[in-house]
């Protein structure tokens, strides 16, 4: 019993000190969901980066696109007595007991890039993107560079149903609402795909007159874009200049479009969800101060004026 | 002479009817449907774009056809695609030559045949589940191959196969018309297709009776995994990339609808493959019709799945028997023992 209670109180010392440390000590457990794109392989690789440049020892766990995975490496954080969880949520639903769990221990848990359904005080803060305002800055950016004169907007919409589909939909045609020179003349799902991307653009090019009644195309993501500008030129048009083209994410491969000319804008969908949730965390653990429930990350816009080339070099390393 | 012509367009008449009410009823809604110009010495039309779109699947279902002929499925096809496609890009990348690449392609395809068809034909393990091994599997290697990345090249020679033209045809259209006549001849200038018709109808009869199943059963995933293999080096010029999560994704299941849509039944036994080319360019004009049409998204799917019950409904014998007298005499009057069923 003696030894028992010395062991506890051992750990509870051990606790303390970490407690006080510095972000030079911090050990946060990442459950990724896989790696089912080359967007989410690039946050993997900026998540270790971060860890890294803070000195924070990351206990990276793949989940394999399954919820009982993360659950599990959740658990086995707990045990290991972490400092801080990072979820990367594949689903929304079925948190609640395991995030009582980390509460239970006072282990922060801060969500990346996707929310959960369960209620607020169970995670520290979520670190997520707009995908609203993604559309809406690429909506801005067509209404800017149109100025006025009349356009007519092809659409590739991104899997039907899915919320970067229906949310950046929505955030672009507000951006065009009560401007009559812009008007959306087909929209279509792409599957957010190269191959349906190529495919559905030939299919409005063929529906709009060779495509000479289209005048920009607003794509949910860059690689149905970069399938699109294949199809622009094939149809013997100028992709870029014949038709503005300008889509979301900013992989790599769009920025060497943009440098040949072929694409006109990107708006950025950060792999970096990592930094701002450990700066958020070291905060909290200096101060006590807890954060925001959402932190939002930036939707920059690139344009071809932002020496895509030298973008593309440094995205083209981080696992995309 | 004359009636072999006529059991044979007798044959496709089912698939020929449905595809010409679908590209009249495509017309009706686009009228530029039929256009048809020259641009850049090629042919370019929404008629080509079906042909050149649905190359994959009309690839895939020529050795999809052999494979149910025999009574067996292939569900790996889709993941074969993205092997092959991811296979491709890496050689290439890497500074190999264009038919080195091809050839290892080919092979590689090859090979998943030859997977397929010794768990099919020696372990004895049903079809279904032996190629679904391959079909969950398949889609990893890829990913492994390409790193999880879409790996792009630049390669003329392999971009040309995705979209250059001969004869001011598409390439994919000029490599699935040759290969379809290739199979086609082999199958039915020889005692193959029949063999093959034989073993899907009774395998243990035919093994008693002096046919060596086992080759020939794993000779019909061989075909199914060589057209899956150039399907995925198609999909990957045309895109002059392999989407290693992407490629070929359930296309399995539209090879095997366009197998069934041009009339071969899935219990094995009688085949042709001229009907599942059919088949498959029907799916892709109900696609290309969909994508012109300006529907929204949502209405997609939907719109594909009435077609094609339409279309099954059509080919069904008691549908037929019903209306004997509109279909024509050889296949009324003289049903075989399965369609009797």
């Amino acid at each position: 019993m003696k030894f028992v209670k010395a062991l506890a109180s051992a750990t509870i010392l051990a606790a303390c000190t970490f407690g006080t440390a510095s972000a030079a000590d911090l050990v946060v457990g990442f459950s990724q969901i896989g790696s089912e794109s080359g967007w989410r392989a690039a946050e993997t690789t900026l998540t270790k980066q971060q860890a890294e440049q803070r000195g924070i020892d990351l206990k990276f766990a793949d989940a394999q696109q399954k919820q009982e995975n993360q659950i599990k490496a959740i658990r086995s954080f707990i045990a290991q007595g972490v400092n801080a969880i990072l979820l990367a949520p594949v689903v929304a639903t079925g948190w609640d007991e395991v995030l009582q769990e980390a509460k239970d221990a006072e282990i922060p848990v801060i969500l990346l890039d996707r929310t959960v359904d369960a209620p607020k005080e169970l995670y520290l803060t979520a670190v997520t993107s707009d995908l609203v305002h993604e559309g809406n800055v690429a909506g801005k950016w067509l209404v800017d560079t149109v100025a006025g004169k009349p356009c007519n907007v092809v659409e590739l919409q991104g899997t039907t149903g899915s919320s970067p589909a229906i949310d950046r939909k929505k955030g672009f045609e507000a951006a065009l609402a009560g401007k009559d020179n812009l008007k959306i003349v087909r929209s279509q799902t792409g599957d957010f795909t190269r191959t349906k991307g190529k495919e559905v653009m030939e299919s409005f090019l063929k529906a709009e007159d060779g495509g000479k009644n289209i005048c920009a195309l607003y794509a949910h993501n860059d690689d149905m874009a970069v399938g699109a500008i294949q199809a622009i030129k094939e149809a013997g048009l100028k992709p870029g200049k014949d038709i503005l083209v300008v889509s979301i994410d900013a992989v790599p491969d769009i920025f060497q479009a943009m440098a040949a000319g072929e694409a006109n804008a990107t708006v950025e969908l950060t792999p970096n969800m990592a930094g701002p949730a450990f700066d958020a965390l070291a905060t909290y653990l200096k101060d006590g101060k807890e954060p925001e429930k959402w932190i939002q990350t930036e939707s920059k816009l690139y344009t071809q004026a932002d020496d895509p080339m030298k973008v593309y070099e440094e995205k083209k390393g981080l696992g995309y | 002479m004359t009636s072999t012509v006529r059991t044979y367009l007798g044959r496709l008449l089912p698939q020929l009817i449905a595809l010409t009410i679908i590209i009249a009823a495509i017309s009706i809604i686009f009228p530029g449907f039929l256009n048809l110009q020259i641009q850049n010495g090629r042919l370019y039309g929404s008629l080509v774009d079906i042909l050149n779109r649905g190359a994959p699947v009309v690839l895939l279902a020529i050795g999809m056809t052999v494979v149910i002929a025999t009574k067996g499925i292939d569900l790996s096809v889709g993941a074969v695609m993205a092997i092959c496609g991811a296979v491709s890009a890496s050689l290439i990348t890497s500074g190999h030559s264009l038919a080195e690449t091809l050839l290892i392609t080919l092979a590689v395809g090859i090979l998943c045949g030859i997977w397929n068809g010794i768990l099919v034909a020696v372990l004895d393990i049903q079809p279904i589940i032996a190629t679904l091994v391959l079909m969950v599997a398949g889609r990893g290697i890829a990913q492994l191959i390409t790193e999880g990345a879409i790996l792009t090249f630049n390669d003329p020679g392999l971009i040309f196969i995705g979209s250059g033209s001969f004869a001011g045809l598409p390439m994919p259209v000029v490599i699935w018309l040759v290969f379809g006549v290739l199979v086609a001849l082999v199958v039915r200038q020889t005692a193959l297709g029949m063999l093959v018709e034989a073993v899907g109808v009774n395998r243990e009869a035919s093994t008693l009776s002096g046919v060596f199943t086992p080759v020939l059963l794993i000779a019909a995933y061989v075909l199914s995994g060589l057209c899956a293999a150039i399907a995925g080096v198609i999909a990957a010029a045309d895109i002059k990339g392999a989407d290693a999560n992407n490629a070929g994704l359930w296309l399995e299941l539209d090879a095997i609808l366009a197998v069934v849509v041009g009339g071969t039944s899935l219990l094995g036994g009688r085949f042709s493959i001229a009907a599942s080319v059919l088949g498959a360019i029907i799916i892709q004009a109900i696609n290309t019709g969909i994508l012109l049409s300006g529907f929204p998204p949502e209405f997609n799917l939907i719109i594909k799945a009435a077609i094609i019950v339409f279309i099954l409904v059509l080919q069904s014998p008691r549908f037929r028997a019903a209306f004997a007298f509109v279909s024509i005499p050889r296949v009324a009057g003289k049903p075989t023992e399965r369609e009797a069923k």
